[in-house]
């Protein structure tokens, strides 16, 4: 599905991503977890085109991204949630969701039909709501939420554009227990039709969703397997996950 | 709806309340508030709507002037020529103008449009063979055909109505289509809409050239209305009072373009030529000032807003 | 030291909290806790006088708070770090720590920028970065040491370990124990009850703005029908 090679980035002398390879399959949820600052949301940046890559090569579905624009990497099937929220704060709920649908549902180059008559693109946009807990809110204005409800907003905005990978960048921060459970179950829905590159601090989270998980340090990949080997990984533990968590 | 057959009576009324009343010379004055309107409009779309603080609106408002008032000159009288020609013309002048600023941001898109405008300014200033610094006169106002005589301020006043009608439901229509909720998103966050798949710059420099273009046709209407287009139509003042409009009328609101153009030349009209006030009155500006601050600081939405704003309470 | 009487606060038209009471005393750590949207962080920001409350009284250290400016607020010695982080996104790491380093609470060993490089090692590396040039727990992490270097009576924490990594997680209850054990009076929100439970001495449930129960460290972890009627645990 996705698969990386040599990705780099450089901020003015801090090698943030150090020529990083990485491979996603087809349908698995592969976790990306590291240590704070290790690069993890720049190697989102870099995938879903908001970042160049500075070297290196990202490769989905066979096809090569690189070089492509943003837009065009939507279409091809990629989307992201952002670490810190980024939401149409002035749209409701309803129209945050259908415009991100209409991304992905016909031309947006259209001047004359008024939107609002555009039935299929409101149902799935309730749809959406409804996954990840936001059906009754629908109508308000998304910069009032409660901030766990703009982070499920946030899942949201990247569900509706229908990916066929999506970059979840710590969905779960800033949830209560009860809205992770929600996030981890529809993650678990979706992942017969979505594969999910999933950045997350919670390791609750983390070893119950990943079939992989790669370890990030310092931009570069220090351990990638299966959870129990990552559990094990004396390197990873002294890194990130420290003793107490890795034994439990 | 009712809003706007209430708004559209009072426009078709008004002149013909002017002639009863005898005070027929209001006429042109009314007019000249469906021209700035309609120009208004066109900037409200890039600045309300597309959050795009656009300082350098008079460039696509004078071009369309300018390309009516040489046209004219030329021996070209006709509306349906010159017309065309000058929204063409803007359109493209906003095409070149936004592909370059539309690169920018904030504080240097409002400059960087600014001084586009101030540079077509001082064209205009120096084009001798056009009237340069003293402008141009045409000789009399376009021809339509059907038997419609411009000239005359009745029909000229309707005519007008007629086409700030349908400029404002083809806004209408756009703001509240698929690409009119992009712009929007657009505005509120380029990074999240640019995430969600839309080509943030495309659609922004399509939202740009739409304006522009409305706003060459409010300059040849604006041309017609004086027989004269001069540069001052395109300098930096001139974009400053159709900013004031909008600002008055409520940014991003529908109806506040049309309202801000009232209010701001309404004042005008009475203040400047106010008896009671007497020499003060060629301060006008000062009162005018006064409402503004008034309204940015009490109603950031504006008099559209605040009448929306009462009528839901 | 903080009291909190009878607070009503609402958003335009929907009210957030109805008549919620709450008493800190010094050197005391307690906790809000609660699903999302229950009021919590209205409670704090209302504190903080950042949203205004409708009715109800607050004072601090003895005096009437709740008509008063943000900015007096946090000079009279509360710090908040707030739910989102809030960094200035054109400032730097230093700037951040210097423009807000003062000794409110008058401690004989106060917090200072360089204290805080110590306790966040990265941070320290990135010190000549802007705010929006750090990486979303750097930026929590700059929250934090926001807070602390103004050396506040009352510290409020506001999901302050929000996407901070495991280790770094750890080293903030560490370091909050610790600075309870030196009499810093504490007020903090998270998700994590259970480390909760062993840092504070009390607790205050909030359901849809009102207190629905208070009580102490040892009742609380007894009682876990409180924790799934209340926290959705
Ligand atoms: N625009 C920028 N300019 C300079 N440095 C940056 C910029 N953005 C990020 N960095 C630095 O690059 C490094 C990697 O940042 P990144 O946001 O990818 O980390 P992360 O792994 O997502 O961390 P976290 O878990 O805290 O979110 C950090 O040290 C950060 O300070
Ligand atoms: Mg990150």
């Amino acid at each position: 599905m996705l698969e990386l090679r040599g990705l780099t980035k450089r901020f003015g002398g801090l090698l943030a991503v150090d020529q990083v390879d990485l491979a996603v399959k087809d349908g698995e949820i592969h976790a990306l977890i590291g240590p704070n600052g290790a690069g993890k949301t720049t190697i989102i940046a870099q995938v879903s085109g908001s970042l160049d890559a500075d070297a290196g090569e990202i490769l989905f579905r066979g096809r090569d991204l690189t070089r492509l624009p943003q837009h065009a990497r939507v279409k091809a099937g990629l989307a992201r949630s952002f670490q810190i929220t980024s939401i149409f704060r002035r749209f409701s709920v309803l129209d945050n969701l259908a415009l991100a649908v209409q991304a992905r549902s016909g031309s947006s180059l259209s001047f004359w039909r008024p939107v609002a008559g555009e039935k299929a693109l409101f149902d799935e946009a309730r749809a959406i709501a409804d996954e990840v807990g936001l059906s009754r809110r629908l109508d308000l204005v998304a910069g009032n939420l409660a901030h766990g409800e703009q982070r499920a907003l946030e899942v949201g905005l990247a569900l509706a554009t229908r990916p066929k990978l999506v970059l979840l960048d710590e969905p779960m921060a800033g949830m209560g227990p009860e809205e992770s459970q929600r996030i981890i179950a529809l993650i678990e829905r979706i992942r017969a039709r979505v594969t999910v590159l999933l950045v997350e601090h919670d390791m609750d989270a983390v070893f119950r969703l990943a079939e992989r998980i790669s370890v990030l340090v310092s931009g570069r990949v220090i351990a990638s397997g299966a959870p129990q080997e990552i559990r094990a990984n004396a390197e990873v533990r002294r890194a990130y996950l420290g003793d107490e968590l890795a034994a439990g | 709806m009712k809003k706007t057959i209430f708004v559209l009576g009072l426009a078709v009324a008004f002149p013909l309340v002017m002639n009863a009343l005898d005070q027929a010379f209001y006429i042109g004055f009314g007019a000249r508030v469906l021209i700035y309107a309609m120009a208004a409009a066109s900037l409200n779309l890039v600045l309300g709507y597309g959050g795009m603080v656009s300082f350098g609106h008079a460039a696509f408002f004078g071009a369309g002037a300018y390309v009516t008032g040489i046209l004219a000159v030329e021996g070209l009288r006709s509306a349906w020529i010159a017309w065309p020609a000058a929204v063409a013309v803007a359109a493209a002048a906003a095409l070149v103008i936004g592909a370059l600023s539309l690169r920018t941001r904030g504080v240097y898109f409002i400059m960087i449009t600014l001084a586009f405008a101030q540079m077509m300014y001082y064209v205009f200033v120096s084009l001798k063979a056009y009237g340069g610094d003293d402008g141009l006169s045409l000789p009399g106002r376009s021809t339509l055909g059907f038997g419609l005589e411009l000239g005359d301020e009745l029909t000229w006043y309707y005519v007008v109505l007629v086409l700030l009608a349908a400029v404002l439901y083809l806004l209408h229509r756009i703001v509240h289509s698929r690409f009119g909720r992009v712009i929007e998103a657009i505005r509120e966050n380029e990074t999240r809409a640019a995430a969600t798949g839309y080509p943030v710059y495309g659609y922004k420099l399509a939202c740009f050239v739409i304006s522009g273009a409305i706003a060459g046709l409010a300059g040849a209407l604006i041309a017609n209305q004086s027989s004269y287009v001069g540069p001052g139509l395109l300098h930096w003042v001139q974009s400053g009072t159709l900013m004031i409009m909008v600002i008055l009328g409520g940014v991003g609101r529908f109806w506040g373009a049309p309202i801000g153009a009232a209010v701001l030349l309404t004042l005008e009209e009475t203040l400047s030529g106010s008896e009671a006030l007497g020499q003060y009155a060629l301060h006008w500006q000062l009162p005018v000032g006064v409402v503004l601050l008034v309204i940015v600081l009490y109603a950031p939405q504006g008099i559209a807003g605040l009448i929306a704003g009462r009528r839901r309470a | 030291m903080l009291r909190v009487e009878g607070l009503e606060t609402a958003y335009g038209a929907s009210q957030v909290l109805f008549g919620l009471s709450l008493e800190i005393s010094e050197g005391e750590a307690v906790t809000l806790l609660g699903r999302n949207g229950m009021g919590k962080t209205t409670t704090v920001r209302s504190i903080m006088g950042l949203t205004r409350a409708r009715a109800g009284a607050i004072s601090f250290r003895g005096r009437r708070i709740e008509r008063e400016a943000p900015d007096r607020i946090a000079r009279a010695g509360i710090a908040l770090v707030p739910e989102g982080r809030q960094i200035f996104p054109n400032l730097s790491v230093r700037e951040h720590l210097v423009a807000f380093a003062d000794n409110r609470a008058g401690r004989k060993d106060p917090w200072t920028p360089d204290k805080v490089f110590d306790l966040f090692e990265n941070l320290g590396k990135r010190r000549d970065h802007m705010g929006n040039q750090l990486s979303g727990g750097e930026q929590q992490m700059l929250a934090i040491g926001r807070a602390l270097v103004t050396n506040p009576h009352l510290l409020i924490l506001d999901e302050a370990t929000e996407g901070l990594a495991p280790l770094v997680r750890e080293e903030i209850w560490r370091c909050l124990e610790r600075l309870r054990a030196a009499g810093q009076t504490i007020l903090v929100i998270d998700k994590y009850i259970e480390r909760l439970v062993r840092l504070a001495d009390r607790h205050t449930i909030i359901e849809r703005g009102r207190v629905a129960w208070q009580g102490g460290s040892a009742e609380l972890d007894a009682d876990r029908g409180l924790w799934h009627r209340y926290l959705g645990v």
